[in-house]
């Protein structure tokens, strides 16, 4: 992974010191809350409903064992053991104290970690495809080019005060992992024709009150033109896109309003006026970053069969929580924070601290979060698959539900966060609860759930195949439901079903909509494709049947 | 008298701006973009020493072939998050060639953006009320090293990327 020059670490410990003397000039009355909101915002520090809240960057998700343990080390003590792993593959701790904020930075800095720019109108944390690196349909590894983008965008002296937040996500593979197509830019790697890198430009995409896919602004964007491209794009944004209301500053509006043909002319107008003065990428600076993100040194091995006599729990964590690797002999391991009875992407210290220990012995000492909300390992050899999973189900991190309904996304909702209008992790339980039934899970395959307690939308609801989202009725908490988004393997927006169900109907609706589903399936057809097939007329006629119990 | 950070010297400010008590009769005025436009009479045959200052929807590109005619050109930022004046900033400096001095004024100049401001190549800061000088020089070494290209007069130990 990408290691600190001195460069680097200057500026983290530079910025560690400039917000230390930030915060002491607001806890001396020296700043106002609103001055020193854009401040801290651009620190990842919230100030929300119980205590502040603290989003740690983890840029591209990636981890070292030392970084992990670290973070463990911060959540004992200036938190209450443990953390929440976000939508962006960021940690947020929910309990720091304000006046202890520069500390914990001070200490991420020593790991070469910060929380720059997690929060605020400006450029966010770069998120990949957390199989980067190790996909076996991967044209090229993406996180070289989010490392140049996180630099690049670090700081960056034009575009720190745009109308609104900036998000781009960047993949390697054809088929799409890292919601590219919903963020205000998405990156696909790609090759010319003569082999030459480059990347196809999407852009203006979003969730949020207006979700929009994104659209292709460029084709084909040869490598060395990166920052001069987003320079364009992000210059024709920052002075056109509105200032005048937040819920229409994302750049997504301003594509909207011009039509992308218009937008594609002002950006690329730009881009050629600004050649003398765009920051260059120069292949020594792609070269040097690369070199950081070399295949591991695999052992030679062969595939094996390992679940060959072995019990049917160790099979189907097998089936559901690894995936492919294309080096011979590996697998991929998820490390399910998806436990039953648990908040959809907590982890306490001691799990953190195992999974720690567990990446050095077996996968290379590195670890990543996903976007949806768990952790990865991602170099294991099959050999050490069982062991592993002994281990992992000791610490409850192998629920064997990757993929399935109840490994659902959920924002923190009502119970941390000042933004939302419902509550998100008391109907993760209920959801938890009805459907405890593996064999069930199972038959249902594939179904994305993604929540949010509010229409900022950081569950990602529009993209799931069953989305939900928390809405405030008379100072009551309802839920709205949406089915046949996918934002993984292609992109579609949900569509609402109808009316919002009160908070004790919500399960109760998923399981009548889910058993329209097997009803309705073809053999081996999956959720969305079957609500993609039949539409949502079928699904809205029973999900609002009456329940038994109150006939 | 009004004082501006200017090349990190507290200067007493030569300039009035136009509204201001005695600022068409004085030697030296910034007059709004607007007014520049709507009066050529008035202002091309001006005596004293002229500025002009682009309010964040003023576009530079209409500004650019009169910017000979000004010492000084004063981009407001009337709010710490108007982003829009960082971008003006470069564009005057790297496309339009603008050598006089670039003033930041309004709300929005405080210590805590000054550095930012300068590496896109504001040279000058009417600071909001209630800002020292003292802490906004502090705040324009805050940083020694950067990534991003940015006004070659600020001072950098160490700098990640380049322009051609």
């Amino acid at each position: 992974m990408y290691q600190y020059d001195e460069l680097d670490q200057a500026f983290v410990d530079q910025r560690v010191a400039e917000f230390r003397d930030q915060t002491r000039r607001f806890l001396a009355g020296q700043l106002s809350e609103d001055e020193f909101k854009a401040l801290r915002l651009r620190n990842g520090l919230y100030l929300q409903r119980h205590a502040p809240m603290l989003r740690i960057a983890i840029p591209y998700g990636l981890l070292s064992v030392r970084q992990l343990r670290k973070l463990a080390d911060i959540t004992r003590r200036y938190d209450r053991g443990f953390g929440h792993f976000t939508t962006r593959q960021n940690l947020q701790l929910n309990w720091p104290r304000l006046e202890q904020v520069p500390d914990i930075l001070a200490e991420l800095a020593t790991v070469q970690m910060h929380a720059i720019q997690t929060s605020g109108n400006c450029v966010r944390n770069v998120t990949a495809d957390h199989l980067a690196g190790i996909a076996p349909d991967e044209v090229d590894d993406p996180r070289p080019y989010c490392e140049l983008i996180r630099q690049w965008a670090t700081l960056n002296p034009e575009f720190t005060y745009l109308p609104r937040k900036f998000k781009i996500a960047v993949t390697g593979s054809p088929e799409d992992r890292a919601a590219s197509e919903v963020h205000d830019v998405g990156l696909h790697l790609v090759r010319a024709d003569d082999g030459a890198p480059g990347f196809r430009v999407l852009v203006g995409g979003g969730l949020g009150r207006t979700p929009i896919i994104g659209q292709v602004i460029r084709e084909f964007l040869p490598l060395p033109e990166l920052f001069a491209y987003l320079e364009a794009i992000l210059r024709v944004y920052n002075r056109q896109g509105r200032r005048d209301n937040i819920h229409k500053a994302r750049i997504k509006i301003l594509v909207k309003s011009l039509g992308i043909g218009r937008f594609r002319e002002l950006v690329e107008a730009e881009w050629l006026a600004n050649r003398a003065h765009a920051t260059r990428l120069t292949p020594a600076e792609v070269g040097r970053v690369r070199e950081h993100f070399r295949p591991q040194p695999y052992a030679q091995l062969a595939d094996l069969d390992v679940t060959a006599g072995r019990e049917v729990r160790f099979k189907a964590w097998y089936r559901y929580n690894t995936r492919a690797h294309k080096v011979p002999g590996y697998r991929a391991v998820f490390v399910s924070l998806k436990a039953h009875g648990s908040v959809p992407g907590d982890a306490t210290a001691a799990q953190l601290e195992a999974v720690a220990d567990l990446a050095e012995q077996l996968s290379f000492g590195l670890v990543r979060a996903t976007h949806n909300q768990n952790l990865l390992l991602a170099d294991v050899p099959q050999a050490e698959l069982y062991a592993l999973w002994q281990r992992l189900d000791a610490l409850q991190l192998a629920t064997p539900n990757i993929g399935t309904l109840t490994d659902m996304i959920a924002c923190p909702g009502l119970d941390f966060c000042s933004l939302a209008n419902a509550g998100t992790l008391d109907v993760a339980a209920q959801i938890q609860q009805r459907f405890d039934d593996f064999d069930y899970l199972y038959d249902l395959g594939e179904v994305e759930l993604k929540m949010s307690g509010c229409m900022n939308a950081c569950g990602h609801h529009h993209v799931g195949h069953i989305g939900i989202l928390g809405v405030d009725k008379h100072g009551e908490e309802w839920y709205q439901i949406t089915l046949g988004g996918s934002a993984n393997g292609f992109t579609a927006l949900g569509e609402v079903i109808g009316p919002s169900v009160p908070k004790h109907e919500v399960a109760a609706t998923l399981e009548r909509i889910l058993e329209t589903y097997r009803s309705l399936r073809h053999q081996d057809e999956r959720f969305v494709d079957t609500v993609h097939r039949v539409g949502i007329g079928p699904f809205k006629e029973q999900a609002y049947a009456p329940h038994p119990a109150a006939a | 008298m009004r004082h501006i950070l200017r090349r990190r010297e507290w200067l007493a400010d030569e300039f009035r701006y136009l509204g201001e008590d005695g600022a068409a009769e004085s030697g030296a005025v910034i007059v709004p973009f607007a007014e520049w436009r709507n009066a050529p009479q008035r202002w091309g045959g001006f005596a004293g020493a002229l500025g002009v200052r682009l309010s964040p929807i003023d576009r530079v590109e209409e500004l650019a072939p009169d910017l000979a005619r000004f010492r000084v050109v004063a981009v407001e930022f009337p709010a710490p998050g108007e982003g829009r004046g960082y971008t003006t900033g470069r564009l005057l400096r790297e496309r339009y060639g603008f050598t006089g001095e670039l003033r930041a004024v309004g709300a929005g100049v405080k210590q805590d953006l000054v550095f930012l401001l300068a590496r896109c190549g504001f040279d000058s800061f009417d600071l909001a009320a209630g800002q020292t000088p003292a802490s906004a020089l502090l705040a324009l070494h805050r940083y020694d090293v950067a990534y991003q290209p940015g006004d070659p007069r600020v001072p950098l130990r160490a700098q990640r990327f380049h322009t051609l």
